[in-house]
């Protein structure tokens, strides 16, 4: 247990990704099997303790510390389990090197009912150490918050064993804690487990990003075109009569598209980009797609409001045919007898564009025909369908970004490389009338600049600042004086939770505009004008 | 006589009326008895200080030779009468030189502790426990969720740190007197023997300390012209107000840890954005707040500079008349 909840405590407080990867490394080679296994679990969200409410925790730390003295307590730290945690009255016991592991802690509590899980998460918590109460409480309350995605969790994995992530995809959802076969072959004492589920994930292929450089030695008739759709990428793959939605990164995002699932009357595995809207005719903005996302269970309303759609583009499995090796040609051939069976209103292919020349295309890709498309994308036509993202046989080519000149208004510390500097940056545009004008925030960045650009900002920030909250510094931003951004962005969404209304979709620095007084920086109605309709 | 007629609190700091003297006064007065070198507790420009020997070398190097008209050095456990009133110095286990100030008249004891721990520290004399009818406790972690763990383990996972992020400087942050040397005596305890180093600002306090016994091996100023990459995989101490600055630029991808009992607290580790905390305090925590006060077998306690609520509430729970003592100026931040 005081390997996880070290494991815990460390990911926590570490902000870089390569610093994450490297501590589940080392606790992957350091711990046991099936500790391991169950941490990967606890971590990847895989694991259920019904028995045990969070209700209990309360009223366990109140048969044992006087009423005030933990309303005192629970006042300074914040936050329910770390105080029960820190305050909960030792026994001796956590000093031991008997404490339970991992395992005997999910096991107990796993199989806990609701009558005896007090008594038995009790115990625990006297048997354990305070990193391991914490790290007990938040299993039971379910919220880890350590800032670690699945897929992160998988690239440790595969760092760990030497694999390629994608293998480690492809069998995850055939995979149960504690992991036991997925360890035994990454240590190299085993076979790569098979794949036995039904509907699996296939890794997806993915494009590089194209410039008309690396297109002008290439020839226009070798490629199929498509719009690149605003969406987001699935894959659907069905078989043995079942039916499975999965993100590009193989999560499992069925429950919250069940009109799609249902509509699947095909065996098979088809990639496409996730809509919604009415095909043809109608597709909505990614804002509208938003409203779906992230949900675990959906309701008939929100599917009226928002009905999703798959746009397909591409065949790996007809039946139990394995196309991957065959040409984009014979796929997307196979792929239009599949969608011609099925209900247009949720299957339909990805159109064709017809092409006659890169220039002509670049022209298209930066003026396409609805908001929707955020460019277009290049496949070859006798590419087979290769899972990663190789060199050469996919491009995706997008609209040039929108930028506005916004102003600087907030800095905040850098991590790692960054420490000591100000470098996540918050700027905003004008709002109010013009004799009395007013900065509205509207968006952050913390990339996009150089080294030098960033001692720059830094040397300004300190300059002129003028208020400080923590790690945050305000800075001067007024019509005469102040920093003005070039902010380049992929579009616009309308926001709740910002005070402009806006909010953008993957801002960063472009340039930094020295020579210009935040005076002439952009207002919000330009911004606003970006605003799908 | 009542306690209050031998000491109470004022503007300046506790005041004792019949030996017309102050204990840590925060501005200047004429006669001042300082417990320990902490900036919060040892001011310059005293009429006559009292003060044990490191105390007031310690002051000395901080704010200069001529910080006070006149210094006299108080021994240990020696008493010294100050108009009638017989002060005695006591180790107090925080840092090098600190001491609890026993001020007793006419039958009364009163022990000023200032602040102090009761574990083992390798850089400064053990608490002593001393009998009084009120103990004048501080309560910087006055709160039951204040334990700190072993020294040791928390020397261990810096250490652990250091091979795990092996290309990554490792930046600790330490109060500048007293923290910073115990940790680099703990480090080397630990068997860890590469040179450490160390902000300018620590560098005549740890000669001091060197001076006085406590051996910290290699210690190299943590300046030089070029080269980031002579940091990477090192040691470096300095205050933790440098991390924000300039000075760690010098350093490549660093990895902030910070030493304090407040890095018991998550919240407060992300908030400074320290990645590695360490809990070492130099305070006495819960355990060995209550512990203490039961030990000296004092019918009254006065609860100063902390969260005083918690402590008189303990007091009060266990029959023990406690009540908060409102000083002014104590620093709680700077552990």
């Amino acid at each position: 247990m005081r390997a996880f909840s070290a494991l815990l405590d460390r990911l926590t407080l570490t902000p870089a990704r390569n610093g994450k990867l490297a501590l589940l490394d080392r606790y992957f080679r350091e711990t046991p099997d099936p500790d391991r296994g169950v941490a990967l679990a606890a971590l990847t969200g895989g694991l259920d303790l019904p028995g045990v409410k969070p209700a209990i925790i309360r009223a366990l730390i109140l048969e044992r510390m006087d009423a005030e003295l933990f309303a005192h307590s629970y006042d300074f730290v914040g936050d329910l389990a770390e105080t029960v945690s820190l305050a909960w009255p030792p026994t001796g016991h956590g000093e031991e090197a008997e404490s339970p592991t991992l395992g005997d802690v999910v096991g107990m509590l796993g199989t806990a009912s609701r009558a005896d899980a007090p008594a038995i998460l009790g115990d625990l918590l006297d048997r354990l150490d305070a990193p391991g109460r914490y790290a007990v409480l938040k299993l039971v309350t379910g919220g880890l918050r350590v800032g670690l995605s699945a897929r992160l969790a998988k690239t440790a994995l595969a760092r760990f064993g030497g694999v390629d992530v994608v293998e480690i995809e492809e069998i995850w959802h055939g995979l149960a804690p504690p992991y036991a076969e997925l360890f035994a072959w990454l240590d190299g004492k085993a076979d790569k487990p098979a794949n036995m589920f039904a509907a699996p994930f296939r890794p997806v292929m993915l494009a590089n990003p194209a410039a008309m450089d690396d297109l002008e030695t290439v020839d226009p008739a070798d490629y199929l075109v498509e719009w690149k759709w605003d969406g987001i990428r699935v894959q659907l793959s069905s078989s043995g009569g079942l039916t499975r939605l999965y993100s590009r990164r193989g999560d499992d995002i069925s429950a919250a598209f069940p009109e799609v699932v249902e509509a699947a009357l095909f065996d098979g595995t088809l990639d496409g980009e996730l809509l919604v809207g009415t095909p043809p005719d109608h597709v909505g903005s990614f804002s509208d797609l938003q409203q779906r996302l992230n949900r675990k269970t959906v309701s008939v309303k929100l599917q009226q409001k928002f009905p999703a759609f798959i746009r397909c583009y591409d065949l790996l499995f007809d039946g139990g045919a394995d196309l991957r090796d065959r040409p984009l040609a014979e796929r997307r051939q196979r792929l239009e007898t599949v969608v011609g069976r099925m209900d247009p209103c949720r299957f339909d292919l990805s159109p064709q564009v017809e092409v006659e020349s890169w220039q002509a295309l670049d022209g298209l890709r930066n003026d396409p025909p609805l908001p929707v498309i955020e460019g277009v994308m290049l496949k070859r036509l006798d590419s087979p369908y290769l899972a990663g993202r190789p060199k050469g046989p996919w491009f995706k080519w997008k609209r040039d970004p929108h930028v506005v000149d916004a102003v600087l208004m907030y800095a905040q510390r850098g991590h790692g490389k960054r420490s000591g500097y100000y470098s996540d940056y918050t700027f905003g545009v004008w709002t109010g009338d013009a004799e009395n004008p007013a900065l509205v925030p509207v968006g952050k960045a913390y990339f996009g600049f150089t080294d030098e650009e960033l001692r720059a900002i830094d040397r300004f920030v300190r300059e002129n600042t003028v208020e400080r909250f923590g790690p945050v510094r305000a800075v001067r931003a007024e019509p005469g004086h102040g920093l003005v951004l070039e902010v380049a962005f992929e579009g616009i969404n309308r926001s709740t939770r910002h005070k402009s209304g806006v909010a953008m979709r993957f801002p960063r620095i472009s340039r930094l505009r020295w020579d210009k007084p935040p005076a002439e920086a952009d207002r919000l109605e330009t911004v606003e004008k970006l605003l799908p309709e | 006589m009542r306690a209050s007629d031998l000491l109470h609190p004022r503007p300046e700091g506790l005041y004792c009326p019949p030996g017309d003297f102050h204990i840590d006064p925060v501005r200047p007065v004429a006669r001042a008895l300082v417990t320990h070198g902490h900036a919060d507790h040892a001011r310059p420009g005293h009429g006559a200080v009292l003060a044990t020997a490191e105390t007031l070398d310690i002051m000395a190097i901080r704010f200069g030779g001529d910080h006070a008209a006149s210094t006299q050095v108080a021994e240990p456990a020696r008493p010294v009468v100050i108009d009638g009133v017989e002060v005695t110095f006591f180790p107090a286990g925080h840092v090098l030189g600190s001491a609890q100030i026993l001020v007793e008249h006419k039958g009364m004891r009163i022990v000023a502790s200032g602040d102090y721990k009761r574990r083992a520290d390798p850089t400064c004399a053990p608490f002593e426990v001393v009998p009084c009818d009120v103990f004048i406790t501080e309560a910087t972690f006055g709160l039951p969720v204040f334990t700190h763990p072993d020294d040791r383990g928390e020397i261990g996972k810096l250490l652990r740190s250091l091979t795990t992020f092996g290309e990554r400087t490792h930046l600790v942050g330490a109060y500048s007197l007293g923290k910073a040397q115990r940790l680099i005596r703990l480090i080397r305890e630990a068997g860890h023997a590469e040179p450490i180093y160390i902000h300018g600002a620590f560098a005549r306090l740890c000669d001091y300390y060197e001076s006085r016994g406590a051996a910290l091996g290699p210690l190299l100023p943590a300046t030089t012209d070029d080269a980031r990459a002579d940091f990477a995989g090192r040691l470096v101490l300095g205050p933790p107000s440098a991390f924000s600055g300039p000075w760690s630029r010098r350093f490549s991808d660093p990895l902030v840890c910070y030493a304090s009992g407040w890095m018991r607290i998550r919240q407060r580790a992300r908030q400074q954005g320290v990645e590695l905390p360490m809990i070492v305090s130099d305070h006495a925590d819960w355990p060995e707040l209550t512990r203490t006060i039961r030990d000296t077998g004092a019918g009254e306690v006065w609860v100063t500079h902390g969260r005083e609520e918690a402590l008189v509430r303990w007091c009060g729970l266990n029959g023990i008349a406690a009540t908060p003592l409102n000083i002014v100026g104590y620093e709680e931040e700077n552990e």
